[in-house]
């Protein structure tokens, strides 16, 4: 890391750092009406060590962390699969695009009073949440990829002996990775944000359903916590992809 | 390698094609843009629908799939495929032929020689320079030993320097693996020093299939010569050489010095843009100087063609509209013009 690079990043901590101490003096004054709502920055801090040192935070996180992971990788994988094959094959996608361009611009949450019904309150309804909140955006971002392959590299590789199966793997796949990615980029945060939803609503453990019980505890302490850890798995999920993709496609991009 | 023979060749832009291109021959086809150039090259390849039959040595070929034709493309655009660095895509079509790693790295070494590109074999297309980027396809085209090899315009992209020096290079490779080659471009300087015969194409049909000079001074109809630019052609009746490779010969009234190291100079030409004009006298010896009158204008774009009325003849001339104003020329001024040395053409 050069030296220009060392002082940019210490200078984007530094509003960050502002913001917290801000925080904490406003809480620590009582400027704001309500001690209880608006807890200091130390108070949220030693409240993250207890649900840490409780096993409360734990089992929550993992619980949805779960949730996502089983949900996000299932849906992402029947969606790059799908994609792929309808991208590739227009038969396949004259068939089933009618009926995913009717199903996709329905809300994931918009599916929880049916699939309560269908599969009760148990570990596969927010799966199934999540299955669905991943797998459309990253079917149409694949077929996109796919299609958006200049048909010169395909011909180019069937002159140069490659089959069609050959051309998926060697060509089509590598060249829609960009657009694959924005669709798991996209995604990987929303799967969070739909998973406390979920378990807001309808989920008796997991982050948003232990946001739900602070909330009616009064304990904004324990809700700041819950948010800040969405927020750091929201943006991890993010970053993660990012870091994939350029690990994939920086070198020839 | 093959001889090619394309019998009545039709389609949705090609019309009855018929040619025979003989085993190492360098044939280039020469149209206009949307003449049917790409689209004859991608019927031989397989790439588009036909009818008439193609046959490779007296066997036809038009059953074959694509993969087993045997045809090295370098694709107008080049097609590099810009996830693989430059020693994968060279390698691509020996991988999917299934060849051993240790016949790939042989393969590799020998086109990385013959195109001298081993220093760019870590790289990326993106990193790679135009003339590099055409050594690459190139060679990616080479690697997997084609019996026939076809070039879509392969040089439209660089600058006319590294054009010039690609195509000699394209030549003296093709030439030195044998290869029958189809060689597609749309301008005709680049085509006659690269062909050994030239094929005219224009709206899907062949219209002269001949040697450059054949076509140049002998094009079969107003097509093929409007297609050339109308060269001015003088008819030569005698010649008397000067040495060191230059003639000075009598063409109907013109008094024309050139360059002709061959026996029976009959006939010179010289393209219209090819000739300088100018209102005052040029300086210099009143060698391939001459006078006229112009007698018509026709303005096309930022080009203007003026017809030159002389005692015997009538002279095209092509100049840029800038220069036109700048010389202030108009019909029914005289003017003088230059027959470049170095322009003209002898046969």
């Amino acid at each position: 890391m050069n030296q220009l690079t060392k002082i940019t990043r210490q200078w984007e901590i530094l509003p960050v750092a502002i913001f917290l101490a801000l925080w904490e003096v406003v809480a620590r004054l009582n400027l704001v009406p309500g001690q209880f709502f608006f807890p200091p920055f130390s108070v949220v801090i030693e409240e993250f060590g207890h649900l840490i040192a409780n096993g409360v935070l734990v089992d929550n996180f993992l619980s949805s962390l779960i949730r996502v992971l089983i949900g996000f990788f299932t849906g992402s994988l029947a969606g790059v699969t799908l994609g792929v094959v309808m991208g590739w094959n227009e038969t396949t996608n004259k068939a089933l695009h009618p009926i995913f361009s009717l199903l996709y611009p329905i809300p994931a949450l918009g599916w929880l009073p049916i699939l309560m019904l269908w599969f009760g309150i148990g570990e596969l309804l927010p799966i199934t949440i999540i299955f669905i909140c991943s797998f459309f955006p990253v079917l149409y971002n694949t077929i996109t990829g796919i299609r958006a392959v200049p048909k010169g590299f395909i011909r180019a590789a069937e002159i140069l002996g490659a089959s069609r199966m050959e051309i998926l793997k060697t060509v089509l796949l590598p060249l829609a990775l960009p657009n694959i990615f924005t669709g798991l980029r996209l995604e990987a945060g929303m799967a969070w944000r739909v998973i406390i939803a979920a378990e807001m609503v309808a989920i008796p453990t997991g982050i948003g359903a232990l946001l739900m019980r602070a909330e009616s505890l009064i304990r904004v302490d324990i809700i700041i916590v819950c948010l800040i850890v969405l927020s750091v798995m929201c943006l991890s999920f993010e970053k993660f992809f990012i870091f994939m993709e350029r690990r994939l496609t920086g070198k020839w991009r | 390698m093959p001889t090619i023979e394309l019998k009545n060749i039709s389609n949705f832009v090609c019309r009855d094609i018929s040619v025979t291109i003989s085993n190492g021959e360098l044939l280039v086809l020469l149209g206009p843009t949307g003449a049917g150039k790409t689209t004859l090259l991608n019927i031989i390849c397989g790439l588009a629908p036909y009818e008439g039959s193609i046959l490779f040595d007296g066997e036809p070929t038009d059953t074959i799939p694509i993969s087993r034709r045997k045809i090295g493309y370098l694709f107008q655009d080049l097609a590099l495929f810009p996830h693989l660095d430059v020693r994968r895509n060279i390698i691509y079509g020996l991988s999917t032929k299934k060849w051993g790693r240790n016949q790939i790295e042989a393969r590799l070494d020998e086109m990385c020689t013959l195109l001298n590109i081993g220093h760019l074999l870590g790289r990326y297309p993106k990193d790679l320079s135009g003339g590099e980027r055409q050594r690459v396809a190139l060679a990616r085209s080479l690697a997997p030993a084609p019996r026939v090899l076809l070039l879509d315009e392969p040089l439209n992209s660089l600058d006319i320097k590294t054009r010039k020096y690609l195509r000699i290079e394209f030549k003296r490779i093709v030439k030195e693996l044998g290869l029958t080659t189809i060689f597609v471009t749309h301008d005709f300087k680049e085509a006659e020093e690269i062909g050994d015969r030239l094929a005219v194409i224009e709206s899907g049909r062949l219209e002269q299939v001949a040697t450059p000079q054949e076509i140049f001074f002998s094009p079969n109809g107003y097509k093929v010569a409007d297609f050339l630019g109308s060269p001015n052609i003088f008819d030569c009746r005698g010649y008397e050489v000067l040495g060191n490779g230059l003639v000075k010969a009598n063409c109907g009234g013109f008094t024309i010095v050139a360059v002709w190291d061959k026996e029976n100079l009959s006939k010179i030409a010289i393209s219209p843009e090819d000739i300088y004009v100018s209102r005052d006298e040029p300086p210099g010896p009143r060698i391939n100087r001459f006078r006229g009158t112009i007698v018509e204008e026709i303005s096309h774009n930022s080009v203007i063609t003026i017809t030159i009325k002389t005692k015997t003849k009538d002279i095209l001339a092509k100049i840029r509209k800038e220069d036109f104003l700048a010389e202030n020329l108009s019909v029914g001024r005289d003017v003088f013009f230059i027959l470049p040395l170095r322009n003209l053409k002898g046969a």
